[in-house]
């Protein structure tokens, strides 16, 4: 399973309401939209950041400045 | 509040990686990027059309300096027309490459630490009263800027000595060795003393702050020059003291930064130990009452309320709120995110890629900007303010006559020399116009 259908398999896990549970409808509701949107974003991130991460870091330097 | 003049330098993280079989030094991609911001010139200095000035500086950086600005709002909206037009170069240059088959990818970063613990600075100026005693000013200034990071760092990770990584509230922070002084590259202080004013020398004074991070977030680029402005005019208006001087400020700047929990003390010379939350809090209670006595404006009242609601959503630690506003709880919260998605730990290198990423200028590639156009963070500017400002200077300060008679000279192929108070047009009869006063907007007959 990839990296991603994890991810998305947890979000639906922890998306569900129980029945049980003693938090407002309206704030579950609320929480769940700001996690959609938090890993919607986490997604989009994952498409443009560089693959290479370690040899970009080792070649990032610079002479110092100001 | 008076009007008073203002503009941020910036210089930017450069990195070409040549990926290809044809051979392509990094030195000659720079010299492409200046072509892509002044076409037909090779010059690696030149003022452009909009009053700034784009050059390269210390260490092969490109840097670009705001025009003159007489409002908070005009320096965040030209400092992002800066980052504006060297995005563009650099999809110019990257065409340009692509056109001559050279495989390569060009980065430029508005960020201040790169991974082998150097440091370039982001530069704040400000021209202040010349009848100010500098000790006076500098002492009062000093807890102010130790903890100004609290809204205005831009968060980031660091290496320790022992390897280990952690996040940190203002890299710079870590670079800062002295009080004040005047060195920039070596033993960088909170003050510098350079003092050139492009102005009446009798009259004013350069301020020239190098400790603070430079901002992708507009409201924490805001914040750092709106909240300087008014607590520097309650010092030239009297108020203030340096009763909040720190014991040791060099070692609380770095304490602050390292404590993303805003709980650490810092001791001051009275013996008192406090947050740098509680010192900013003082300084915006001096200004209040500055303000509340002196009379208020609409822009005076906007910045004040700015400044308590973030420390106010900070000593709560509303996380949600601040990851849309402030530049180190956005990447905070996204760097823990990323790392608990990854099952990570800080060390893992694409955490350190996304701290570098945040700061790329790319319109795609770039983070922040990624969460700009995705509607994730609160602005102070317009998109067709900053696309303006790309080529329109502002119209209040002596800006305006740079930026016109540079346009004209160029549409009419003339030759010049131009710097921040004057223009000769190399022509004969070689022309000289001269722009002392930097608060004058209008062509002097």
């Amino acid at each position: 399973m990839s990296q991603k259908e994890k991810e998305s398999r947890k979000r639906d896990e922890s998306g569900d309401p129980t029945p049980e549970s003693e938090v407002p409808a309206g704030a579950q509701e609320r929480a769940k939209k700001v996690q959609e949107e938090a890993d919607d974003i986490l997604d989009k991130i994952d498409e443009v950041l560089e693959k290479n991460a370690a040899s970009f870091v080792k070649s990032f330097i610079q002479k110092g400045g100001q | 509040m008076h009007r008073r003049i203002m503009g941020l330098e910036s210089e930017y993280g450069f990195l070409f990686t040549n990926t290809g079989d044809r051979i392509f030094p990094p030195e000659r991609a720079l010299e492409y990027l200046f072509q892509g911001i002044m076409q037909n010139s090779w010059s690696r200095d030149a003022f452009l059309p909009n009053g700034g000035r784009i050059y390269q500086d210390t260490g092969s950086h490109p840097e670009y300096s705001t025009p003159e600005c007489d409002r908070v709002r005009d320096v965040v909206i030209h400092d992002k027309a800066g980052e504006q037009i060297l995005s563009r170069a650099v999809e110019a240059v990257t065409h340009q490459l692509e056109a001559e088959g050279i495989d390569g990818h060009l980065y430029v970063l508005k960020n201040n630490t790169d991974s082998a613990g150097n440091s370039y600075g982001c530069h704040e100026n400000y021209l202040i009263d010349r009848n100010v005693t500098f000790w006076r000013l500098s002492r009062t200034l000093i807890p102010f800027f130790v903890s100004r990071q609290i809204l205005s760092g831009a968060g980031g990770l660091v290496r320790m000595a022992d390897e280990s990584v952690r996040f940190v509230i203002s890299p710079r922070s870590l670079h800062i060795r002295e009080k004040i002084s005047c060195s920039t590259t070596s033993s960088r202080p909170i003050i510098n003393t350079r003092d050139e004013p492009h102005s009446d020398p009798q009259k004013y004074r350069r301020l020239h702050i190098i400790v603070g991070d430079s901002n992708m977030s507009e409201i924490s680029d805001f914040l750092k020059v709106g909240t300087t402005a008014l607590v520097l005019e309650v010092i030239e208006g009297g108020g203030l003291h340096d009763r909040m001087s720190l014991e040791d400020p060099i070692r609380a700047i770095r304490e602050i930064s390292e404590d993303p929990t805003l709980s650490v003390r810092v001791r001051l010379e009275s013996g008192q130990e406090l947050t740098a939350l509680e010192i900013q809090e003082a300084y915006l209670e001096a200004c209040r009452d500055f303000f509340h006595k002196e009379g208020t404006t609409p822009a005076v009242r906007d910045m004040l309320d700015l400044w308590e609601k973030i420390l106010t959503d900070l000593a709560h630690w509303d996380e949600e709120v601040l990851g849309r506003e402030i530049d180190w709880v956005i990447k905070w919260r996204l760097l823990s995110r990323y790392r608990d998605r990854r099952h990570g730990s800080w060390e893992d290198p694409a955490l350190a890629m996304l701290d570098y990423q945040y700061h790329d200028v790319h319109e795609k590639k770039g983070l922040y900007n990624l969460l700009r156009v995705s509607g994730c963070v609160d602005r102070i500017a317009g998109d067709s303010e900053i696309l303006s400002a790309m080529e329109k200077p502002p119209q209040t300060t002596r800006a305006r006559l740079r930026g016109a008679h540079i346009r004209e000279a160029m549409e009419h192929h003339r030759s010049y020399t131009v710097d921040w108070t004057y223009m000769r047009l190399n022509d004969p009869p070689q022309e000289t116009l001269h722009w002392a006063d930097p608060f004058n907007a209008a062509e002097i007959p």
